[in-house]
């Protein structure tokens, strides 16, 4: 994980009580709050001891297969003719994206903390699979919450799930989507509080979540910073990552926070333009308030009830944001900006045909925005994009649209 | 008159003079639409409620359970808001200026409408009390200090996960009364044994002087008065909540027998609760 940060540092937050700014806190019932209280306390204890990082870096090394390569995207660097491309290649982890390297993590902690049952929410399902994945590693018991919905454009996943062992619990309240997912995880949780754990996907939730998601990710970060010495020499100009909770991009982002001549840029869903209702940019296109435990940027009216985000990505289809990304927001240290659909589904075609890698349709968001500045900046700019996902779980959603657009 | 959290402890008061427990009567605000609703409201003291807790509806009700959740449907499809809701609390005050009613419900549209203007506006209204589910006493800077200061209760849940070592916290800055959530889970589902509920009232009479009522899980007349021999108060939700429900049509909306099958339950659960100490 992350070396300490020095005094004044972008990367020395939350507070004690989970604070990042006005943002992030501990929203939640009483209920939950001492779950949530023995959650913090055992992570703050195994994060000062040498034997948990050591077994967490076993599996980081052995299990999901880090270091990621980081890769020089030479096609595609030539397709936009500007800056040098490289990809962050977290879609070579086990299980296909970077949500393993959070799951290891937690589930470690689980164990540690002599749970025997996990649950866990998931929208694509790659966080499920992943839990899921983890759970028959680890010998535990697995439940994952997901929206009906999502139940249905994700199936593949779902099987996966399955397999691997997982209850899988279609979730048909409120809109059945990835925040419905989470709510009946949350409700679950609160009527099993001895036995579970709940190891949440993103870095979102009340704290220690947020920081605790963070924390495990950073190694995405830490690893490219240490492989793009060894490749230039010196650190990229620009980092590029998708955002639906943000824990890809906070994984990349976070270790850079303080090399402030490296430009951080978050790409939201876009989903059919801002202009339009239907999107899931919490950042670019909703206002600050309270859900799921902590306070941050949220899709939602006039009268402050949540509204239905919209993305082709089932796994950026949520109406908030982790805490830390809305205060790095205000702050401006990153800047975030929103890609739509369309947009998406053109730079899956494009990174399948160019680079022979087909992408999740999160990081073909992070992708499309790539596309807009490279060929504006000098052929000495150094630009990373976390490559957070493989799209096999796509392909069956995917391939009518492209044929539709005349794509395939 | 007394208002704000004075008219929750002047009730307290005189049940306590009456010798017995109180019935609270939790009733999402809109639910199944605006006039039916009030009419609800207001049949409700009739009916034998001592206290309502009104819920402001709110699309992820986390702590609850589907039958509460739905109501919130309801009543925001039918173009329910927390102005609304603050409008219904304004209109019963006008008949009845001794039952308390408490806003129950979440942080987010309080937030969205401005803590400032909503307590006012609450105060004005003439809501007595607040009770927050997503507002634990880690967060107290947000509404409950303000709130207290201007003289509006602050209701806390106190639950079984919440051992001795925790209780002290959940206890400071509380007014009106501490209610007790009989079960470890949400709204709505299991019910507590009532060997455990006394013993839970007894846990919480040793650190607080304030009135202790009993929630979640309160499904019938028989268990109101389970719960009304050993606490100041049994809540019930979602009961009332199906009453109103299993009263609709087919598309959710209101009948002649809304009002009355809602006011009737209640009835029957005031009766279980006045006669739990004959």
């Amino acid at each position: 994980m992350a070396s300490p940060a020095p005094a004044n540092s972008l990367r020395s937050g939350p507070d004690e009580n989970g604070h990042f700014g006005i943002f992030g806190g501990r929203y939640v019932a009483e209920t939950l709050m001492p779950l949530i209280l023995d959650v913090d306390a055992a992570y703050k204890a195994a994060k000062l001891d040498p034997e948990f990082q050591r077994e967490f870096e076993y599996y980081q090394k052995h299990y999901i297969g880090r270091p990621s390569p980081l890769y020089f995207a030479e096609r595609l660097t030539d397709h936009f003719g500007g800056a040098k491309i490289y990809f962050k290649r977290d879609e070579l982890n086990h299980t296909g994206a970077h949500k393993i390297n959070n799951v290891m993590g937690q589930a470690l902690l689980a164990r540690r903390m002599g749970k025997t049952k996990v649950i866990a929410e998931t929208g694509a399902g790659q966080h499920g699979v992943a839990t899921a994945t983890a759970c028959a590693l680890f010998g535990m018991e697995c439940e994952v919450f997901m929206g009906a919905e999502d139940v249905q454009r994700q199936k593949p996943n779902v099987d996966r799930m399955r397999l691997l062992g997982a209850k899988v619990h279609p979730v048909t309240s409120g809109s059945s989507t990835l925040k419905d997912a989470m709510n009946e995880a949350l409700r679950y949780w609160v009527s099993k509080p001895d036995t579970h754990f709940y190891i949440i996907g993103t870095v979102a939730g009340p704290h220690p979540y947020p920081a605790m998601v963070r924390d495990f990710q950073s190694v995405i970060g830490i690893e490219t910073k240490a492989q793009m010495m060894e490749a230039e020499g010196r650190l990229p100009d620009t980092l590029v990552a998708a955002i639906g909770g943000g824990s890809n991009a906070m994984g990349l982002f976070h270790p850079f926070l303080d090399d402030t001549d490296v430009a951080l840029i978050g790409v939201e869903a876009g989903g059919y333009g801002i202009e339009t209702d239907k999107h899931a940019a919490s950042l670019t296109g909703g206002r600050p308030g309270v859900l799921h435990g902590n306070r941050t940027y949220l899709l939602q009216d006039e009268d402050g009830q949540i509204t239905e985000a919209h993305s082709i990505s089932a796994g950026l289809d949520y109406p908030g944001i982790g805490p830390e990304h809305s205060w790095l927001h205000e702050l401006g240290r990153v800047e975030y900006v929103a890609v739509t659909d369309d947009e998406a589904l053109e730079s899956f075609a494009l990174c399948t045909r160019k680079e022979g890698i087909i992408p999740a349709l999160e990081p073909s968001h992070a992708l499309a925005h790539v596309g807009k500045i490279a060929g504006g900046l000098p052929k000495d700019h150094l630009i990373v994009m976390n490559l957070c996902g493989r799209g096999d779980k796509d392909v069956d959603a995917v391939i009518p649209k492209l044929e539709a657009k005349g794509l395939l | 008159m007394k208002a704000g959290v004075g008219r929750i402890d002047a009730k307290f008061a005189a049940l306590k003079d009456e010798g017995r427990a109180g019935l609270g009567v939790f009733i999402t605000a809109g639910d199944p639409d605006a006039r039916t609703s009030a009419a609800i409201l207001k049949g409700l003291p009739g009916a034998g409620a001592d206290m309502v807790e009104f819920g402001m509806p709110f699309t992820d009700p986390m702590a609850d359970g589907p039958a509460i959740q739905e109501a919130s449907q309801r009543a925001l499809k039918a173009g329910m808001t927390l102005k609304g809701t603050l409008a219904l609390v304004r209109g019963f005050r006008q008949d009845d200026k001794t039952t308390p009613i408490i806003l129950m419900g979440y942080y987010n549209p309080i937030y969205a409408y401005g803590v400032d203007a909503f307590i006012s506006d609450a105060l004005d209204a003439g809501a007595d009390g607040l009770i927050v589910v997503d507002l634990p006493p880690e967060e107290d800077d947000e509404l409950c200090i303000p709130a207290l200061k201007r003289g509006l209760g602050f209701i806390r849940l106190a639950t079984p996960t919440t051992d001795d070592k925790r209780l002290p916290k959940v206890l400071t800055n509380t007014a009106g009364f501490v209610y007790y959530v009989s079960i470890a889970g949400i709204t709505g589902t299991a019910s507590a044994s009532s060997d455990m509920i006394t013993g839970a009232v007894e846990r919480l009479k040793r650190h607080t002087d304030l009135p202790v009522c009993v929630g979640f899980g309160i499904k019938t007349p028989d268990q109101a008065a389970d719960v009304a021999r050993v606490a100041d108060g049994a809540i019930v939700g979602t009961a009332v909540v199906n009453a109103i429900k299993d009263s609709l049509d087919g598309d959710g909306s209101a009948t002649d027998s809304t009002v009355s099958d809602t006011l009737a339950f209640v009835k029957t659960l005031a009766d279980g609760v006045r006669g739990a100490r004959a």
